[in-house]
């Protein structure tokens, strides 16, 4: 017989008993259909968060006081200060491979305008900033080096300040906002940003310069700075020496003997990003592991199956030995049965993998990354667990004595 | 002319455990090609025994079978498969028909395992059938056919692969007497048409009169072994 006949001779006896089959094959279905969206799911989740990261830009570093080791990473709150203005100023300057610093403080104010109250998040920081997110102004402007020499009351709103306190398609420039009760006068609205990688509202803040942040916000501290350094590398290839460099410098500056730790941190948003990224791929794995698990069960569902059929064809098989039939083409007829449901639910698995992926991802709002490749390992994987699972039921059927078996009841 | 069939001191010993039930226990036998022979016996004789041997889905304990002029003791089981497969047509009493499987796919089952292809298989199916006078039955499953029907797709099916020798045992056990007859008629114009030699096994004496030659056997043992009389024809017997 060839190939194509075999799997016709599997394929009309598999549609003797339709319900069975469907039924038999189900396991395989559903961790084909486990493996497929997982993978797409996953897949969609690594590529939103690095897409996030680089939205936030690849060539950022971010300087914390304390150092990493003592868990101090986010800096500021609970460690003390180490960073100052002074060593803010030298990063900016002295370091070729930065392109701009910007001091990065925050906290939690009442904003007020026309009467209406918002809680938000207030940054004090300098244009530097703006250029490192590549964050441009919808509308008026961002404030300058004038504005954080003389101190000004000025501020850049973010959408969904205005959107609270003035309402949607508001021009806000010009008009006064109550930061803790201190009038300041809106230059600029940021363009409007979305989340971010950590799903947070980006657009619900407003800035001011950091001259006006230490000096109506919050003050004390002197020399320090109250949060952390962001600082843009001239290029994401320059981010690996930029690091080496503040590094460098930050340990001279700060009188750092050799051997002792570093009391600042400097990240990489490359390396949060990757952290990130670390943590979907292990979920990832874990519910591919489940999946295939599944896999295993669903095969063994179709030697079950399997099992019972050789059973109840026990007189089929004894016919088909009386015509001439060698043990061999009995053993192959039983596994391309086994290997053909596999593979039919692998194919069904794969489709209801796609479905079930949509669905969940436009609930998401992540993209569809759905990779061929996976899905052809998926049914092949599948047509193996057939031959595996398949192969002691098609042995016994093919052991079988004819005699004996034409005389089955 | 060689025999077809040549059987000396066949033996055949079931081992149940506790006894041992010698259902053979010497047969010898020989048929020409074109023979058309009743084997005929008391239930447990050993007929069916015989007859498995005969169709190499069974090999004896002790003497020596050849087939067509081929030891089969010297076989392996793919040859004896791709003996039963070429050389022998089964006739069974059950019909043994695939269930939901229609009449044209039944009959083209033993080439299947012959490597003919798809369209010669129809084709020699379809005429086997239109032999049987089915012609019209082809697409029809076993469970849309009467009894004397399904017997004659199951003898279509031993037809299709041009055996030499057809073996049906109790191939009327099934059927009523009119199908009986039906069935008789047809196998011997198909005797004396082709010249396939055809070994059946029957109870009624009435069938074995279809036979030229008919065989007696009680125990395990061939007790009689003759031709049939020249004056009695089979319609008269029936009749
Ligand atoms: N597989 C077996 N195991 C043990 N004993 C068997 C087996 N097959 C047949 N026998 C025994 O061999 C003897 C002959 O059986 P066989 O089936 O050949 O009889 P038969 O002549 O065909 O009878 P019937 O007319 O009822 O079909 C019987 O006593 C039977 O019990
Ligand atoms: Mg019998």
């Amino acid at each position: 017989m060839t190939t194509v006949q075999t799997i016709w001779v599997a394929c009309r006896a598999l549609l003797r008993n339709k319900m069975r089959s469907f039924l038999t094959t189900l396991g395989i279905v559903i961790g084909v259909a486990a493996v497929i969206s997982m993978s797409a799911i996953g897949a969609g989740a690594r590529a939103r968060v690095s897409s996030m990261f680089e939205s936030m830009g690849a060539n950022i570093l971010i300087v914390f006081s304390g150092s990493s080791r003592q868990g101090g990473m986010r800096g500021g709150q609970g460690s003390q200060p180490t960073l100052t203005w002074a060593d803010l100023d030298r990063i900016r300057e002295d370091i070729p491979d930065v392109r701009y610093a910007a001091p990065m403080m925050g906290i939690g104010a009442q904003v007020m305008a026309e009467g209406q109250n918002w809680q938000t998040q207030v940054r004090g920081t300098t244009a530097d900033y703006f250029g490192i997110r590549n964050w441009p102004a919808a509308s008026g402007e961002i404030f300058g080096d004038v504005d954080e020499d003389a101190g000004a009351k000025v501020a850049v709103v973010g959408q969904t300040v205005v959107n609270n306190l003035f309402g949607e398609d508001y021009n806000p420039v010009g008009q006064l906002i109550r930061i803790n009760n201190i009038p300041f006068s809106i230059i600029g609205v940021a363009a409007k940003k979305g989340n971010n990688a950590w799903g947070s509202d980006e657009d619900d803040v407003v800035f001011v310069p950091s001259s006006t942040f230490r000096a109506k916000l919050q003050g004390g501290l002197q020399q320090f700075i109250p949060g952390t350094i962001m600082v843009g590398a001239v290029s994401q290839e320059a981010t690996g020496s930029a690091k080496t460099a503040i590094e460098k410098l930050l340990r001279e500056r700060h009188r750092i003997r050799p051997g002792n730790e570093d009391d600042f941190t400097v990240r990489n948003m490359s390396e949060m990003a990757s952290a990130q990224q670390e943590g979907a791929r292990t979920m990832t794995s874990l519910l591919a592991g489940i999946a295939l698990v599944s896999l295993i069960v669903g095969g063994i569902g179709i030697m079950n199956i399997m099992l019972v059929s050789v059973t109840e064809r026990t007189r089929e098989i004894g016919l088909r030995m009386a015509l001439g039939a060698k043990p061999a083409a009995i053993l192959i007829q039983f596994v391309t049965e086994a290997v053909v449901l596999s593979v039919i639910g692998g194919l069904l698995g794969v489709a209801a993998g796609i479905g079930a992926a949509r669905y969940l991802v436009t609930t998401f709002d992540w993209p569809l990354l759905i990779e061929p490749m996976f899905s052809v390992i998926a049914v092949g994987f599948s047509g193996i667990v057939g031959v595996v699972f398949g192969l002691y039921p098609a042995w016994k059927a093919s052991r079988l004595d004819p005699i004996q078996a034409l005389r089955f009841e | 002319m060689d025999p077809v069939i040549r059987l000396e001191e066949i033996t055949r010993v079931f081992d149940t455990g506790d006894v041992q039930v010698h259902a053979l226990r010497g047969v010898s036998l020989q048929v020409s090609p074109g023979d058309c022979l009743a084997i005929m016996g008391a239930s447990g004789s050993g007929k069916s025994t015989l007859m498995n041997i005969l169709g190499c889905l069974d090999r004896p304990s002790s003497g020596s079978y050849h087939l067509v002029g081929e030891d089969v003791a010297r076989l392996s089981r793919n040859q004896l498969a791709q003996i039963r497969n070429r050389t022998i047509g089964f006739v069974f009493q059950n019909f043994n028909l695939l269930a939901r499987t229609s009449a044209l796919e039944n009959v083209e089952l033993p080439l299947l395992y012959r490597g003919v292809s798809a369209r010669d298989r129809r084709r020699l199916a379809a005429s086997a059938l239109e032999r049987v006078g089915l012609a019209d039955r082809m697409h029809h499953g076993p469970s849309q056919l009467s009894g004397g029907q399904q017997q004659r797709v199951a003898i279509a099916r031993a037809l299709v692969g041009s055996p030499s020798v057809i073996l049906a045992d109790e191939p009327t056990g099934n059927l009523d007497s009119k199908t009986s007859v039906e069935i008789m008629q047809f196998f011997r114009g198909l005797v004396d048409d082709t010249g396939v030699t055809l070994v059946l096994v029957t109870h009624e004496p009435d069938i074995a009169a279809w036979a030229d030659r008919m065989v007696e056997m009680k125990d395990g043992l061939i007790v009689r072994d003759r031709l049939r009389d020249q004056g009695t024809s089979p319609s008269e017997v029936t009749a």
